[in-house]
């Protein structure tokens, strides 16, 4: 499956870029995506958490990725 | 009336003020959040904050919606900002009316609350001697 990374804020300093295409092709869910990223960057695992965005809402770990899908990674917010 | 804006231009406490007098409004709450000059006692020089801006207007609108159906708000104004920020700016005003304070006061306090925990928008604090993306580790 093709999808497009994208990242903020610390996460952006993990993956040491904002953007990135990928192929990947053990990855069905968002969950699936997120151990993906915990085993290459594993830096994301000393986060106090974090999230994945696709089409701008959060989703769960069971939400099944589109090929071609932006997947946008949240670390914890911390705005106000 | 909701107006959801996030800006790299500083924040104006009146312009948002002057969105939400209403003459239905007897109660008009503001929340003005500013860089504070220390963080557990360590110097900060200058905040960074940067946004996932469509998504962040999505979720700073979807608390707009529920503070105007819970507490019957009559106008909801939340502008944030980004980019750097120096001690003092204003990184976000909340401005809420409705016809009794309680509720106004409530809303806003809800508005401050939810905003910090679901809104996409990160602030880097830099100090003398390095730099930390806040609240990002345990």
């Amino acid at each position: 499956m093709k999808l497009r990374i994208s990242a903020y804020g610390i996460a952006r300093d993990i993956m040491n870029g904002s953007s990135t295409d990928m192929d990947l092709t053990e990855v069905k869910s968002t969950g699936d995506l997120k151990n993906y990223l915990i085993d290459t960057y594993p830096a994301f695992k000393d986060l106090l958490s974090f999230s994945l965005a696709v089409h701008e809402e959060y989703r769960e770990d069971d939400y099944l990725l589109n090929d071609g899908d932006e997947v946008v990674i949240i670390p914890p917010v911390s705005g106000g | 009336m909701i107006d959801i804006q996030i800006k790299a231009d500083p924040l104006d406490v009146e312009i948002s003020y002057r969105q939400v007098v209403d003459a239905a409004a007897g109660g008009n709450v503001q929340f003005i959040g500013t860089v504070r000059d220390q963080t557990k006692g360590k110097k900060v020089m200058r905040l960074e904050f940067e946004a996932y801006e469509p998504m962040a207007i999505k979720e700073m609108t979807k608390i707009a919606h529920y503070i105007t159906e819970k507490w019957s708000a009559i106008h909801v104004s939340i502008h944030h900002r980004v980019g750097t920020l120096k001690i003092e700016d204003i990184a976000v005003i909340i401005s809420i009316s409705t016809p009794h304070r309680q509720a106004a006061f409530e809303a806003c306090q809800y508005a401050i609350d939810t905003l910090k925990e679901t809104v996409p928008i990160w602030k880097k604090e830099v100090f003398e001697d390095g730099e930390v993306w806040v609240a990002a580790h345990p």
